[in-house]
């Protein structure tokens, strides 16, 4: 009887994550369907999911019109150094915050934490102003600076997680053996890492990948765009969209982020320090 | 004592990892550049975005450049969509372009901001001359012109052919357009078995009630003697609501689920036969072309007249300049060169909407029967300024008070004398703030 119950459980809980993905990948859906539909299929009163009549023209008509290609260059480009170098910023700074736990690290967290609250538009106006004196204004340069800094809170908080989940007893256990403080973090603790790293690095991409205000504001000439900011070219007045080629670059746009997430989603697991220190 | 011997090499190591990074990344740094060799270089920011208007917008750039070699244009896209946070910025950030492409009703905070350049003595007489008088004044701001009208749309009702010819209903014209009450009468005898005479696209309710209210002379905006904007709601305001409420709550003759919605989402429905008529944008054309299944019979419709007859607000598109800009004078000419008449109506045609120059609206182009050029072109001296769009602290009314009054309105869920209350009242209180 106990066992029927839990297998019921069981089943209603897959059928509850059923539901959510199907929730979540429903959007993603449409817009592939979207994407492959020519207009007269997407002024139809009964859409269906499979187009009856698929076509590549809204992703020719994307490509003719804008730098899809270019852009998505830029956006690469900014999205992997920003990525690059808010975790080589942040692992050592929260592996410090994580070990030495005095006034200086509560007050550097407490700052963490409090700079999450600025919204950004009570950043812009200076931050622009910023980077203009320092000539960073309609460069990728000055996009991935900000990217950095704006990332940067969340990524040594993460981090700090990370940090201290790797015993420090492993640190000890390997000075003991007579390894130095340089070859302990490379050997010992930068493995046990990993994963928090690469979960780190790929929520910076996400963000810097996604993102589209900074760049909007900060980038002027059309060679500098990113991938968020062309999409918008889609859009008319009045929020009349070109909704087929939109589509499409949208559908575009998403796919680095899912390949990159495909490639180093192995890297991101638990269960490395699983009996590592006997309590 | 050996832990902090090994931290100085690791610190040093993540510096240089640091700087290793970055300056390749900050030598790529550009402040976008300046001409050379005595050539004037200008920035033309357009937010042209359907593929005819994008090419002829970048084929008339490319033609000043080549006939221009001491001044040249560069093309840069700009977005309907954002265009009003990134112009912000880059005025306060002194980076914006020298030519910006915008619409009338965004201009008042950058005119009154001091951001743009007063055109009054920049722009040539044929200029001047050539656009009205009515549409000069939806860029005029204390008396300073802050922008060139040049493109416009009026309301229109987008009509289903077969179903308004079948029903036996009188077919409306620009000459003998229907009256309010008699548009009324019509969607109602067009509605019935689970269709609808008319389908209100009502996800910004603002703009389309106030400028469809001057044709019942509806004014809501009224200044004192002191020159400052109140709110008033009369009789003639009250005409636009009071259909488009009775429609949709006591005559069941608007679909109530396309007050949500834009314009764009109405199509199905509309091609679908579920809709006979759409009150829609000129413009809109453009995209019932594309989309309409094969054989589907359309045609455009004057919107309704009241007292003060077919008119109604406009925001056209503009051209302006920046204060900032080093050349105004070299912008303004290329302005000049972009609105001569042949060229705004290339402009006109590829966003489907209506020139607002005297020599442009003559183009035989524009006045073919097919796809209801005609119609709208008879329109165009009926087009006045928005009501609203000199008001200073509208975009506050529109958002905190006057949409969610007239949503609320329109679905039945308050009555007349609450929306009156709040928009005269709640109103009044948001623009005292603005004009102190």
């Amino acid at each position: 009887m106990r066992a029927h119950a839990e297998k019921l459980g069981r089943a209603g809980q897959y059928l509850a994550l059923l539901a959510y993905l199907v929730f979540l990948a429903f959007p993603f859906l449409w817009l592939i369907s979207t994407a492959f539909k020519p207009p007269r299929e997407l002024g139809s009163l009964h859409p269906t999911w499979i187009p009856r009549h698929p076509t590549l023209a809204n992703f020719r008509q994307a490509f003719d019109e804008q730098p899809l290609l270019h852009a998505g260059l830029n956006s690469l480009i900014a999205a992997l150094s920003a990525a690059l170098i808010a975790v080589v910023i942040a692992t050592p700074m929260a592996y410090v915050m994580a070990r030495n736990r005095g006034r200086l690290a509560a007050a550097a967290t407490g700052w963490v934490v409090i700079s999450q609250a600025f919204p950004f538009v009570l950043l812009i106006i200076p931050l622009f102003l910023v980077l203009k004196n320092l000539h960073a204004i309609n460069s990728v340069g000055g996009l991935v600076m900000v990217y950095v800094v704006w990332s940067l809170p969340f990524a040594l908080w993460m981090l700090n997680g990370y940090v201290r989940a790797v015993p420090p007893e492993l640190e000890e256990a390997a000075a003991v053996d007579g390894a130095g403080r340089l070859r302990t973090l490379v050997s010992v603790t930068a493995p046990l890492l990993a994963p928090g790293i690469v979960a780190t690095a790929l929520f910076a991409f996400i963000t810097a990948w996604n993102e589209f205000f900074f760049a909007l504001v900060l980038l002027k000439t059309p060679e500098k765009q990113t991938l968020p900011v062309v999409l918008t070219y889609f859009l008319g007045a009045e929020g009349v969209a070109d909704l087929g080629p939109l589509a499409a670059a949208a559908f575009l746009a998403t796919l680095p982020s899912l390949v990159i997430f495909a490639i180093i989603q192995k890297r991101i697991t638990g269960g490395m320090l699983t009996g590592a220190v006997k309590n | 004592m050996r832990a902090r011997e090994q931290a100085g090499p690791v610190r040093l190591l993540m510096l240089a990892a640091v700087l290793a990074l970055l300056v390749p990344l900050l030598a790529g740094c550009s402040d976008g550049g300046s001409g050379g060799g005595g050539v004037i270089r200008i920035r033309f920011q357009s937010l042209a975005w359907q593929k005819e208007s994008v090419d002829a917008t970048k084929a008339l750039v490319k033609e000043w450049n080549a006939t221009h070699p001491g001044i040249q244009v560069q093309y840069v896209q700009g977005s309907w969509d954002t265009v009003h946070d990134q112009l912000l910025t880059a005025f306060e950030g002194g980076e914006a372009p020298d030519v910006i492409h915008d619409a009338s009703d965004d201009l008042a905070d950058f005119a009154y901001g001091g951001y743009l350049a007063d055109l009054g003595g920049l722009l040539p007489q044929r200029l001047k001359s050539d656009i009205p008088a009515q549409s000069w004044e939806t860029a005029t701001f204390d008396k300073g012109v802050y922008g060139v009208p040049f493109l416009q749309e009026p309301r229109v009702l987008i009509a289903n052919t077969k179903i308004l010819k079948s029903s036996g209903v009188r077919i409306p014209t620009p000459e003998q357009p229907w009256s309010w009450a008699e548009f009324g009468q019509v969607a109602k005898k067009l509605s019935g078995n689970g269709k609808y005479g008319v389908a209100w696209p009502l996800k910004e309710p603002v703009s389309v009630t106030l400028n469809l209210s001057l044709s019942a002379g509806g004014r809501l905006f009224v200044r004192g003697a002191d020159g400052k904007a109140r709110v008033e709601f009369t009789a003639g305001d009250a005409v636009v609501p009071d259909t488009i409420h009775d429609q949709v709550n006591t005559g069941k003759s608007a679909a109530r689920t396309t007050l949500g919605m834009g314009g764009s989402d109405t199509l199905p429905g509309f091609f679908g036969g579920k809709y006979a008529m759409v009150p829609l944008g000129f413009a809109y054309r453009q995209q019932i072309v594309q989309q309409a299944p094969p054989g589907f019979e359309w045609t455009v419709l004057p919107a309704p007249a009241g007292r003060a007859g077919l008119d109604q607000g406009v925001s056209p598109q503009t051209l302006s300049v920046a204060q900032d800009s080093p050349h105004k004078k070299e912008a303004a000419q290329f302005v000049d060169f972009l609105l001569g008449p042949p060229h705004m109506v290339r402009l006109a045609k590829g966003d489907w909407m209506l020139p607002t120059g005297i020599e442009a609206l003559k183009d035989p182009a524009l006045h073919t029967a097919q796809d209801g050029w005609a119609t709208g072109a008879a329109l165009a001296p009926y087009l006045r300024p928005a009501p609203a769009q000199s008001v200073r602290g509208y975009p506050e009314w529109k958002d905190k008070v006057a949409t969610p009054a007239l949503q609320e309105y329109y679905s039945g869920a308050i009555g007349a004398a609450e929306l009156k209350k709040r928009l005269v009242q709640d109103g009044n209180r948001v623009l005292a703030r603005y004009q102190r």
